[in-house]
């Protein structure tokens, strides 16, 4: 592919539709600028902050905006939150949907076969591959993000988190606890 | 099309094997192959159902050998050689030969921030109002088209319980193919496990679907 894909970027910068510079910008603006980070601002925020926490319900997109997260493949936010009886899994079966504006780029487990195929049918199974092992009376939805709707999961905040605040909240907001395949750390696990 | 991009509920393929502390890349090529796709898609020149189409339409034996960069490539060549930009014989040289088709826009490196923060909504207004309700029972179409659809396999012919309505957005069984954008409604709509997978399926488990009006009928 290394050869293929020179190639490709040769024959479009000869013929002036492509700027390998902008190539240059897009990469690093996910590399850098737009990655998992954005989504745990949006979760801890959400976990400190009830009218946060509300509006994220009502309107994901607009109070995502507020954080100054907004962007290609963020433009119809849906925040689903995780409950003591309900988890949430996200996957896109059809192709590799994901909420680019707060996570990033997706991991390439998200986009191959093997978890678009078992997760909307084994997700218990998937969940152990993550070391998740949720107590059998948990309610799991799975979400499959067929149309235009990227869905962001909203962890349920660790225990003995009383007095941290938000920037320390962020730390234990995995990327993996937004997708729904992890649970956000405890601080004693974030210590170790 | 039930190709080889539908794969909910397939079996096959192994562990899910999430790997430690990924990088965002692999490799260089992937980094350019990322910035080359959207570099294109900015053109103008199709929309991002027909560059879904494009991917689903690759062999289903490369299809599933492919990394996702691999595949977002093998579809750009195709979309590229459609409109015109570039053929396939001029990429397998290396080397620009033919004039290219006059894109809508350029990506320059000064507009990307702006492009990249704006996005591409495909949220549309339509006249009508919504025909299903929330809370309504609804079963998905049982139909098999060799067009793009968003309607995975294992969840046609099923009975559901509409959970939200999400607004109208554009229709990409049509839009993948240039008959226009002809939004519609979008509904969340929820299976119970037993409906979709039988007797064996997880208990508790809930699987939904983002399904466009066309795509439910009432029970």
């Amino acid at each position: 592919m290394e050869a293929r894909v020179r190639a490709l970027e040769t024959v479009l910068t000869q013929k002036g539709l492509i700027d390998p510079a902008a190539i240059d910008a897009i990469v690093e603006t996910y590399e850098t600028k737009v990655g998992p980070r954005n989504g745990a601002h949006v979760v801890a925020r959400a976990w400190v902050d009830a009218d946060f926490a509300d509006w994220l319900k009502r309107d994901a997109t607009a109070a995502i905006a507020s954080l100054g997260f907004t962007g290609r493949q963020g433009e119809h936010m849906r925040a689903v939150f995780n409950t003591g009886d309900t988890h949430n899994l996200v996957v896109c079966t059809l192709c590799s949907c994901y909420p680019w504006s707060v996570l990033g780029l997706p991991p390439v487990w998200y986009k191959a076969p093997a978890y678009r195929s078992r997760a909307v049918m084994d997700p218990r199974g998937v969940l152990a591959e993550f070391d998740v092992v949720l107590p059998e009376t948990t309610k799991i939805r799975v979400w499959d993000s067929t149309a235009e709707l990227r869905y962001l999961v909203i962890p349920q905040r660790p225990e003995g988190t009383d007095d941290m605040d938000v920037e320390q909240l962020m730390h234990l907001v995995t990327r993996d606890s937004m997708i729904g395949t992890g649970l956000a750390l405890s601080p004693s696990a974030r210590q170790k | 099309m039930n190709g080889p991009h539908d794969l909910g509920g397939q079996m096959g393929f192994g562990p899910v094997s999430p790997e430690a502390n990924e990088p965002y890349f692999h490799a260089e090529w992937e980094k350019r192959a990322l910035g080359i796709t959207l570099s294109c898609g900015a053109f103008g020149a199709w929309s991002i159902d027909e560059s879904r189409h494009a991917r689903e339409c690759i062999h289903p034996a490369n299809y599933l050998s492919a990394s996702y960069y691999e595949i977002w490539i093998r579809a750009l060549e195709v979309l590229l050689e459609r409109h015109d930009f570039a053929s396939r014989s001029e990429v397998a040289e290396g080397h620009a030969r033919m004039q290219a088709a006059q894109p809508k826009r350029i990506l320059t490196a000064d507009k990307v921030a702006a492009v990249l923060a704006k996005g591409g909504p495909c949220d549309r207004p339509v006249e009508s109002a919504p025909l299903f309700s929330v809370g309504q029972r609804v079963r998905t179409i049982n139909e098999h088209p060799a067009h793009h659809t968003r309607l995975p396999r294992y969840a046609r012919d099923k009975v559901g319980i509409v959970e939200a309505v999400q607004g109208s957005f554009v229709f990409p069984d049509d839009n993948a193919h240039g008959k226009g954008e002809n939004p519609q409604w979008v509904y969340t709509v929820v299976f119970d496990g037993q409906e979709i997978w039988g007797m064996g399926s997880e208990p508790g488990l809930t699987v939904s679907v983002d399904a466009w009006e066309s795509y439910l009928e009432p029970v």
